[in-house]
């Protein structure tokens, strides 16, 4: 399961993303109109302005009359009486006639008008005209020669008169213009993050169902099926999402059903084997008893009978408990015990009790609830097998150990053996049905059921077994049960 | 030697334990249904009853009950390990100890005379013992309640004399079972529990707040105090 802060940022990412595609659409849409309207309508606006200045510049330097030889005082007049019928907005004039340079303003220079107007101005007869920045403010800056008319023919004077008009207030229009988009375009922005919600609401909505339904199969509800809404590509997801829950459904009961079929079928062979066992076990003593008097091979397969028989009620009923717990019907019958009595109860009616082949590091005092029958089993199996399998001497310990994660105490029993250990190998299916460490070794040391009833006994307590080797060599099982809080204040009770 | 009378609907079992017994001196009559059964306990008047749980027609916990009519017969139920729905319905019934399944011989007459020997032998004391109003004769093994004679069963009576024979002493359930059942340590604690609620069912006034047989939760049971 991934974290909650994680699946978080997974879903925002799908919404983000959603929103941002919208948004960028928007922006780009309304940005490409704005851009071609304001080059179109600036482009107008400046023409405009450009067009009237110099038409009107042009007729009224033709208009003129040009008094030779150039006086600078009285050409001075004209230009100021020239400036204040400039249109659209008043102009100022500046005049160059040889070395004189005369203005109808203060300056008697234009610090606008680049050499390149003056070329043109000298070139063509017409004039021309140029938009010229300067310090950030545009200027539109008109040159005209006068010409003197002899009869036909048009002639230069020499005198080339300029207009130089500010076109600030034009660019201001086109200012507004271009903040009157920009304030159109973030309110259509901001409006067009409600679709996109919505689109991305539609979209995530399945995709939480989807996530929802994809968890509560995970967790085993196998019957988990989504609602599918309309024909899009979410839908087809959702429908082949239920198709595929059904035919996993389908599947997982069969093979359920295939389970359930097995283990009955050992609980009821467990259950028929039962019924002639009991005949044969209650005469196995008749049999045993009269062996003697029997011919020596007659008596030795009546022995063998005898024993096999034993040997075959301690399997089936090995078999009937393990069916016990396959089918969950194994109960744990309680009782509050102290646990090192309970422990070296067992070692005693098994009369384990030779201190050279057993040692008991047993504290007194450590009061648990158990299931006195099931726990027995549990310490009666480690340590017949470390008998058996490892070496005496064999150590069973106890001991109350705080929990690993969170509160409380866990009962630790530890049974160690003295003898090779268990191979690394053989380790992982110590626990494993009727596995056999060594295939030489004979089945007659049980019924090869001893630690997987060991195993689920101890989860019956909600407890832990693990196998391993002991630093000094020999196994080391270590039982690991839960104590929770109303037993663990029971131990401090004492009679 | 005791007169066993086992009801066995299986013929191989009723064969087998039958001829283990009677091979160690028991007096054995067997019967096949529990309808049988019935009849026999009438002629054989046995000492003590095997009973098997899972009988075609009248079952094991009819007969059982039908016994505890007007018996005092000890009644040991013969019954397989996983029928633990059955022990705990046999052991209402009124049986006082029960086997599992397949068993030897030597354990079957373990328990038979574990159940038998605490009716063989008295507690020793004189006299009869007064608590509240039960009066126990220990010497005659009956008790009574105000006066009226009560109808215990093996177990039940043991018990009650072990219980008050150390008035206010609490004893565990596995405690009761080696002393009472003689079942080795790790014993069915239900045995002692089921014994209990019979036993409070006769001589408790109120069986559901119980006078005489306490319940000490964790520890076990005593008798009193009153």
């Amino acid at each position: 399961m991934r974290p909650r802060g994680a699946r978080w940022r997974a879903r925002a990412g799908l919404r983000t993303r959603l929103l941002l595609a919208f948004l960028l659409v928007a922006a780009v849409s309304a940005g490409t109109t704005a851009t071609l309207t304001y080059r179109k309508a600036r482009t107008a606006i400046l023409e405009q302005a450009q067009d009237t200045a110099v038409s009107s510049f042009r007729e009224r330097v033709s208009d003129m009359a040009t008094p030779l030889p150039i006086e600078p005082q009285s050409l001075q007049e004209q230009l100021r009486a020239l400036a204040r019928q400039g249109k659209p907005h008043p102009w100022v004039v500046f005049a160059e006639y040889g070395s004189i340079r005369v203005s109808s303003g203060t300056s008697p220079v234009s610090t606008v008008i680049t050499p390149q107007l003056r070329r043109a101005a000298l070139a063509n007869p017409h004039g021309g005209f140029q938009r010229v920045e300067k310090h950030g403010e545009p200027w539109l800056t008109v040159a005209v020669p006068t010409v003197f008319r002899a009869g036909k023919t048009v002639r230069p004077t020499g005198l080339v008169l300029y207009a130089v008009m500010p076109l600030s207030d034009e660019e201001a229009n086109v200012r507004s213009m271009v903040t009157a988009a920009r304030d159109g375009a973030l309110p259509g922005l901001a409006v067009a993050i409600i679709p996109a919600l919505l689109a991305a609401r539609s979209v995530l909505r399945p995709v939480r169902d989807l996530r929802k339904a994809s968890q509560s199969m995970g967790r085993g509800r196998l019957d988990t099926r989504i609602q599918v809404k309309g024909g899009d590509e979410l839908a087809d997801l959702a429908r082949t999402f239920n198709e595929s829950a059904i035919a996993l459904e389908r599947s997982v009961g069969e093979l359920r059903d295939a389970e359930a079929r097995a283990r009955r079928f050992a609980s009821d062979v467990s259950h028929e084997l039962r019924t002639p066992l009991a005949g044969m076990l209650a005469v196995t003593e008749v049999l045993d008893e009269d062996a003697a008097r029997l011919a020596p091979d007659t008596a030795a397969a009546v022995r063998l009978i005898s024993a096999e028989t034993g040997k075959l009620a301690v399997l089936v009923e090995d078999l009937m408990e393990i069916s016990r717990f396959d089918a969950r019907a194994a109960e744990l019958n309680t009782d509050e015990v102290d646990v090192a009595q309970t422990i070296r109860k067992t070692l005693t009616i098994r009369r384990w009790t030779d201190p050279d082949r057993i040692v008991t590091e047993l504290p007194d005092g450590i009061r648990a609830r158990l299931d006195p029958r099931r726990f027995d089993i549990v310490v009666a199996n480690l340590v017949g097998n470390a008998l058996r399998h490892g070496g005496a001497p064999v150590t069973v310990r106890l001991r109350k150990a705080p929990e690993a994660h969170g509160e409380g105490t866990r009962l630790v029993t530890e049974v160690a053996d003295s003898g090779p250990g268990i191979r690394p190998e053989v380790l992982p299916h110590i626990f494993d049905r009727f596995y056999k460490a060594d295939s030489a070794r004979t089945r007659s040391e049980g019924s090869g059921l001893g630690l997987a009833i060991t195993l689920e006994n101890v989860r019956l307590h909600g407890g832990t077994i693990r196998a391993a080797n002991g630093p000094q060599g020999g196994a080391v099982f270590t039982v690991e049960i839960p104590l929770t809080g109303g037993e663990a204040t029971g131990g401090e009770v004492r009679k | 030697m005791p007169r066993v009378l086992l009801i066995e609907d299986d013929p191989s079992v009723r064969e087998g334990i039958e001829l283990g017994l009677r091979r160690r001196g028991h007096e054995v009559r067997t019967a096949a249904t529990g309808e049988a059964g019935l009849t026999a306990i009438q002629e054989f008047r046995p000492d003590l009853l095997l009973l098997d749980l899972m009988l075609p027609g009248v079952n094991g916990v009819q007969v059982c009950r039908r016994v505890r009519e007007g018996s005092q017969l000890p009644i040991i139920m013969l019954t397989a390990r996983g029928d633990d729905f059955d022990v705990v319905v046999g052991l209402e019934a009124g049986a006082d100890d029960y086997i599992v399944k397949p068993a030897r011989t030597e354990v079957i007459e373990a328990r038979i005379r574990a159940v038998l020997r605490r009716i063989e032998e008295p507690g020793g004391r004189p006299a009869v013992e007064l608590h509240g109003d039960l009066a126990i004769d220990r010497a005659g093994l009956t008790v009574a309640k105000a006066g009226e004679r009560l109808a215990l069963a093996p177990s039940e009576l043991k018990l009650l004399l072990y219980l008050t024979a150390a008035p206010e002493q609490v004893f565990s359930r596995q405690q009761l079972l080696e002393q009472v059942w003689e079942h080795s340590y790790h014993g069915d604690a239900r045995l002692v529990d089921a014994c209990v609620r019979r036993l409070r069912h006769k001589i408790e006034d109120v069986p559901g707040s119980p006078r005489y047989i306490q319940t000490l939760r964790g520890f076990g049971y005593r008798f009193g105090p009153l």
